[in-house]
This record gives C-alpha cells, structure tokens and sequence, in this order.
C-alpha cells in the first residue's frame, strides 16, 4: 500500500509502574509498528510522562494507534504532531568510532563538519555526542562506518509542536 | 477501639459495600485467606464458592449482563488468577463490567518466583480494561473506587486489582467512595449536537434505511432499548441486531429482521448489503457481521454511534461518526427528529419494505420438518413455545446451537439473553447461568447447551447443588462439535478429524450424581413432556436432547463471502462458495 506514512505521537501519561508496558503491549498485540520510542518524567510533581512514538501507516491505521492509545486509562493527552501543524524533532547519538591515522583525522574533520562533540577520547578512539534530525544523524553514522563505526547508541526521536500551544 | 485502622481486608469489604456489591464469586487459596476472614466475619457480601475460578468470571459475567451491575470475583495468587484468564478476556471481548480481585505474594516476595506467584498484572494487561498491583495499603480503598469506575463507564470492561497478602493484613486508612474522582478517565457520553443534527438530515433523506444495533445498547442499559424501539418505530424503518443486541429491540415486532451476520436472517443481511443509510448503534462491524469487508454494503453512507472512539473506522470507514452513549444519542436524535416534525420519505420506504418482504418470504430459517428425529430446530421452537410469557433469561454455550437459539429463541427485552460473543467460549454457559439464577432467584434460567461445550465446566453442577439454583440445562446433543463438523463438511472435505464426541456421559446420571435432575427426550412426541417437567422441577436440571447429529446451521455467510453470497442451506452448496481468501480465515 502507498498511502503508508511516518507519524509522530506524543503522549502524555501518569508515570506508574507498567505504564510503558501497557503501551508496548498495545503496539505488539496490535501488530503496529515502533519505529522509535522515547520516554521520561517531564512533571515530576504531578507524575506526567512524555512519550514520543514514531510509527508508521496508513491513515486509517494511524487514527486507530492514536484511539487506541487514548483509550488506555493512565493516558492523558494524545497528540499527532506530523498531522497537527508544524513541530521540530530531535534525536541524539552518541557514536564510537575507532581507528588511528588518516581515519582517524576524517572522522573527527567530519564531526567538526555536522557540529558533533567530542566527549570522550582515546590515542584510538572517539565518542562522539551528535544532536539533529533523524536523517542528519543517519548521514553521520553513515560517513563513520568506513572510518572505523564500533558502536551507536541513539535516544529516538523526541519532539515538540511549534509555537506558543503546549500538548 | 472504635478508631482502629481496619486492615487491608477489611477495606476490600468496606469499598465493596459502599459500592452496592451484595454479592461476589470466588474461590479461596493462600494469597488470599485474609479477605476471606474478613468475609466470614460479616454478612453484607454474600460469597458464591464455584467450583473452577473461569467459571467464578463467567458466573459475574451472567450477573452482571442480566442485571446492569458490576460482577465480582475474588480469586488466589498462581493458579486462581491464571483460571481467570479465559472469563476475563470473555469479559473483555464482550464489554461486561468485572471487578476481579487476585491474592498476590507478599510484596517483598514478588519477582521471586515465590510459591503459586504469577505476574498477574503482567498477564492479564492485554485482557483487561485496566489493572492495578497495590502495594500501599493506604491507596487500596481510593484503587478499588477508581477500578469500579472504570469497569462500569465508557465502554464497560474487566478490571483486576492485584492483592499482596501483606497489604490485605495491614492496617490502613480508609477512603469513601464518594471521596474518589478519577484524574483522567471521564468517557465522552453526551453526544455532539452537530453530529446529531447531521444525523437527522441523513434520517430524514435515507431511502433505504437500517438500524444496526449492538451489545453497546443493553449495555447502556434498559432505557436506551426504550429510546431505539420508539425511534425505530417513529421512523418506521427496519432494525437488525448483532448477536450481543438480541433484546435490544423486540424481536416479535415487525420492523425487526432479527440477527445479522454469519448465521443471521437472509431479509438483515440484505438489507445491511442493500441499504443506502446504515445506522450503526453500540454495535463495532465485528467479522462476523460485515463478512468481506470489500465487497461490504458498498452502497450505503453511514452512521456509527459508539461510546468507544477506537471503535470507529477500525474496520469500516463511517461517515458519520457519533462518539457518545447509546441511549443518549439515540434520546438526542429522537429528540430531534420530533422536534422537526421529521417525516420518511414515505414513497421510498414502501418500496423497501416491499421489498424487505420479499426477502422475508424465503422464510432462511425453515428447516425440514420430520417426526423421525428430533431437529434441533424444532427442539428450541418448543422450547420457545413453553417458556413465552414467563420470565425466562437465556445463556448459551458455543456452537450451532447457539447459533440456533439466537434464530429461534425471540427476545422481546434486553438483559434476557447472556452468550459468549466476541471470544466465542466453550464452557461458558453454565456459569453464566448461575450467575443469572443468584441475582433472580425466581426466574426461570436456561442454558441451551452442546454435549461438548457442557463437559468444559460441568463442574459447576456442584455449585448448582450447594446453593439450590434450578437451572436448566438444555443440551442439544447432536454427538458432535457440531459446528467444527460443519466447517470440516464445507471447507475440508468432509474430513472429520477429532470432531466425534465420543465416549460421552450419561448425562441423566451425571445429573443425578450431582444431586440435580436427570430427564431425555430421543423421540419427537416425548420432547413437549420432557421441557414441560423440566420448567416445572424447582430444582436444577439436565436435559440430554438427543437431536439429529447432522443437521447443519443455516443460512450462513461462508468466510470471505459477502452478505449477498449466502447460503441458504445444504442445497445450496456451491462448490466454490469458499474462496482462498475465505480458507484461511476463522
Ligand atoms: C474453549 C473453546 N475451545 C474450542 C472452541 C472451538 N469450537 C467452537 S464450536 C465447537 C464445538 C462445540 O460443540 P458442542 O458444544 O457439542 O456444540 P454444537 O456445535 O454441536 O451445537 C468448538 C470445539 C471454542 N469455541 N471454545
Ligand atoms: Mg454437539
């Protein structure tokens, strides 16, 4: 089917235990896709949470994620950022890369070049901590693999309406 | 001391009384002796002691259909909350409202795998509404208050609230039922007026009309049947029902086409494939209903009203959808309708009606009428005949004949009629009525049974036996699991692999043996005497109505076909009638 497309949800629930679970058990049971998730306490006095999903489907099916999702009981508010105006998404990597000599120089130029931090180094190794759009940080990971890629470690995509509205 | 701390047990007992349970059904073990004590201590909450924790849900789940309450079970740690599993997911699939509370190990020993310790939570998270572990006593009595609120609002469903045993023993604070609001679940119920204007304009312009009507009607209980029968009668157009709607409208009056669906009426499903407006009320485009979906009255706009927004566009694309309670919205737009002196367009409606009628003329439910053997058929329209006018609630177990009782059996009432719908549950009939026959001990509770589906909880005729409830057992033993015979006969070649139910009781002396009574008709002219003797034992009864082993159940809609394919019975098998699509559906 063409009509299948990427969505971003934010969901607001009460931070209690199984929570979490309870929304995965729903993708899972379900058959829906995860295609990244991201979750923490964003109101530590109330107890809310934020979770960010991004899934993918057709409209149809998007709109059941989203009833079905609403429906659980400890969830407050949902919100589909891709259909309800602009929003901006982040996500951040922290990228291992290790090698020594003209490698090792590319890389770092190219960090230098997508505005990545160095945060931790080694004579044969580089952490790498990189914050930016999906696509950006796979163009990276990317440019890294022939440089001496070992390890990634990446957050998935977090993200916020735009303007003055909150959720 | 009168200002003691009550313990968590006691609070269990507390909350339920101030939520009106007079009764509960349970099952003891270790995990949950201390609610026990507290039960023995009292008489408020009346304690059913089945005989099988699944049946303990199936027996709240009857309660609970036939009176608009919520049913409770109390059940042990391990093995008691896993035996729950199969009535909690019935009642899910059913939207029944349950409160079952499982004993748990002590807190400190969870995730231990301490003795008869289940995740409970984490098992019956996908069968549940909504589920609770408490570990702090001071929430259990605000956590029992929230749990009933969410079982019985919205769309109703099972809640679990998980019990350590050392929170059941501690002492704690107690909180009144009216000191508890939920933060976040308030369920929409009033509807848009928008909608219902929009609503009437379709009404009003419809020239082939339907009302399709579902469980969501009695559960929104006895005043939204009123409010649909008066709209459906003011407009004058037709209704048909699901089978979780049988009562909602009543089925004697001529504007009913019956059930719909894989085994409904020839004229319903027509009309549902013919239509050009179908209102969808309470009722969710089940499988069973629609069969397939593309070829799914491709004429027709419609309305779907439902308290639950997942349920809306899950299958079918609505144009129109109403979020809201059934009888509300149904109240909101006959409000409407009158108040605009709304008129059908009358010239349309004959002509649909006329020809209604002629679908209506095929008369899909005759059957080949013999005094050779007992026709299954013929054995539920006597049942019919002796029980009209008395008041008579129904369950039913799974396969043909409850598909035969739901054709045969008529429901002039809502909350008369209890089967598992949506899980399709062996096993659950009997339990159910037992739960029914507690919560009105003078009527007259029929469980239309298969031979095979009776033996799955059968058990429970000791419960029938403790508590003196004379239910009837109506088996229509045809000595096979009929309707997996059926399937076979269509779809395998008549390959009838381990469908045989071979090797079965007596069930005269299996009744007897439980202390109930044992009756058998096997002949046509004994049957009248055999239903006759069982309505009027005032104690629990079997009948083995040994009936014509291999009669099939018509009409039927074969899997993958559309509303227009079906057929009407064993002559009309076409060869091709099951598609390869339709195989590998259930
Ligand atoms: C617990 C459970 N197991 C299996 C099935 C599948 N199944 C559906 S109908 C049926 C046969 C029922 O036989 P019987 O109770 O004799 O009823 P009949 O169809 O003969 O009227 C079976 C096995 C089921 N619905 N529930
Ligand atoms: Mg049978």
């Amino acid at each position: 089917m063409s009509d299948i497309r990427r969505h971003t949800i934010a969901v607001l629930v009460d931070n209690e235990p199984g929570v979490l679970a309870r929304v995965i058990g729903l993708f899972s049971g379900r058959g829906y896709n995860i295609e990244s998730l991201t979750v923490a306490e964003v109101d530590p006095e109330v107890h809310l949470s934020r979770i960010t999903v991004v899934t993918s489907g057709t409209p149809m099916i998007i709109e059941q994620i989203k009833a079905q999702l609403d429906r659980l009981v400890p969830v407050h508010a949902v919100r589909d950022l891709t259909l309800e105006g602009k929003s901006v998404e982040r996500e951040l990597a922290l990228i291992k890369v290790a090698g020594t000599g003209d490698k090792r120089i590319e890389s770092l130029r190219l960090a230098d070049i997508f505005r990545a931090r160095v945060i931790d180094s080694t004579i044969e190794s580089f952490v790498f901590e990189m914050t930016g759009s999906t696509e950006k940080l796979d163009a990276f990971i990317g440019l890294m693999r022939p440089l001496g890629l070992v390890d990634v470690s990446r957050t998935g995509v977090v993200a916020i309406s735009r303007g003055a509205q909150a959720l | 001391m009168t200002d003691q701390q009550p313990n968590g047990a006691e609070i269990v007992i507390k909350a339920l009384v101030d939520q009106g349970v007079d009764v509960i059904f349970g099952y003891p073990g270790g995990a949950v002796l201390p609610v026990y004590d507290a039960l023995f201590k009292q008489n408020r909450v009346r304690h059913i002691l089945v005989r099988h924790e699944q049946a303990a849900v199936h027996a709240a789940e009857g309660y609970a259909r036939s009176t608009g309450k919520v049913g409770v079970v109390l059940v042990t740690s391990g093995p008691g909350a896993t035996n729950a599993v199969t009535g909690l997911t019935d009642a899910l699939m059913d939207s029944i409202p349950i409160i079952c509370f499982t004993g748990q190990v002590p807190t400190h020993l969870i995730g231990n795998d301490a003795f008869q310790e289940a995740d409970t939570t984490g098992i019956t998270r996908p069968c549940t509404k909504h589920n609770y572990l408490v570990k702090d006593v001071n929430q259990l009595a605000r956590t029992i208050h929230e749990a009933f609120h969410v079982a019985r609002s919205g769309r109703p469903g099972p809640v679990v609230i998980d019990l350590p045993k050392d929170v059941q023993f501690a002492p704690g604070t107690y909180v009144a039922r009216e000191d508890v609001v939920h933060r976040t679940y308030r369920p929409q119920t009033e509807p848009d007026p928008k909608a219902v204007a929009a609503a009437v304009d379709m009404l009003e312009q419809a020239k082939r009309p339907v009302f399709y009507v579902g469980g969501g009607v009695i559960n929104s209980g006895p005043e939204a049947s009123k409010a649909l029968t008066e709209l459906v009668r003011t407009t004058g157009y037709p209704c048909t029902m699901t089978l979780m709607g049988l009562g909602a409208y009543p089925a004697s009056d001529p504007q009913s086409l019956g059930m719909l669906g894989m085994h409904g009426s020839y004229e319903a499903n027509l009309v549902m494939h013919g239509c050009d407006l179908m209102v969808a009320v309470g009722s969710r485009f089940d499988d069973r209903v629609t069969g397939n979906l593309t070829k799914f009255s491709p004429g027709s706009r419609k309305i779907h009203i439902d308290i639950d927004p997942s349920s809306i566009n899950k299958n079918v694309r609505v144009d129109l959808p109403i979020i809201g309670d059934a009888g509300a919205t149904i109240a909101a737009i006959l409000a409407e309708w009158k108040r605009r002196k709304a008129k059908p367009d009358r010239v349309a409606l004959k002509a649909w009606w006329k020809q209604i009628e002629e679908w209506r003329a095929r008369d899909c439910f005759r059957y080949e009428a013999t005094d050779r053997v007992i026709k299954p058929q013929y054995a539920l329209e006597r049942l019919y005949a002796a029980t009209r006018g008395r008041e008579t609630f129904i369950t039913t177990e799974v396969g043909q004949h409850q598909m035969w009782a739901a054709q045969f059996l008529k429901f002039e009432q809502p909350n008369r009629w209890m089967t598992s719908g949506g899980l399709g549950t062996m096993g659950y009939g009997l339990p159910a009525a037992m739960g029914v026959q507690i919560a009105h001990p003078d009527a007259l509770v029929i469980d239309v049974a298969g031979e095979a589906s009776i033996l799955m909880n059968i058990q429970e005729m000791s419960t029938l036996a403790q508590y003196r409830l004379p239910v009837k057992i109506f088996i229509l033993n045809n000595q096979w699991m009929g309707m997996v015979r059926q399937w076979q006969e269509l779809l395998h070649g008549a390959r009838y692999s381990e469908s045989y139910s071979d090797s079965l009781p007596d069930f005269v002396k299996l009744a007897e043996a439980f202390g109930a009574v044992g009756l058998r008709a096997t002949k046509v002219d004994e049957l009248d005497a055999v239903i006759k003797e069982m309505i009027e034992t005032p104690r629990p009864v079997i009948v083995d109505c040994c009936v014509d082993q291999k009669e099939n159940c018509f009409p039927m809609i074969p899997s993958g076909a559309a509303h227009n394919e079906m057929l009407l019975g064993p002559g009309d098998r076409r060869e091709s009638s099951v598609s390869d699509e339709g195989m590998v559906l259930v």
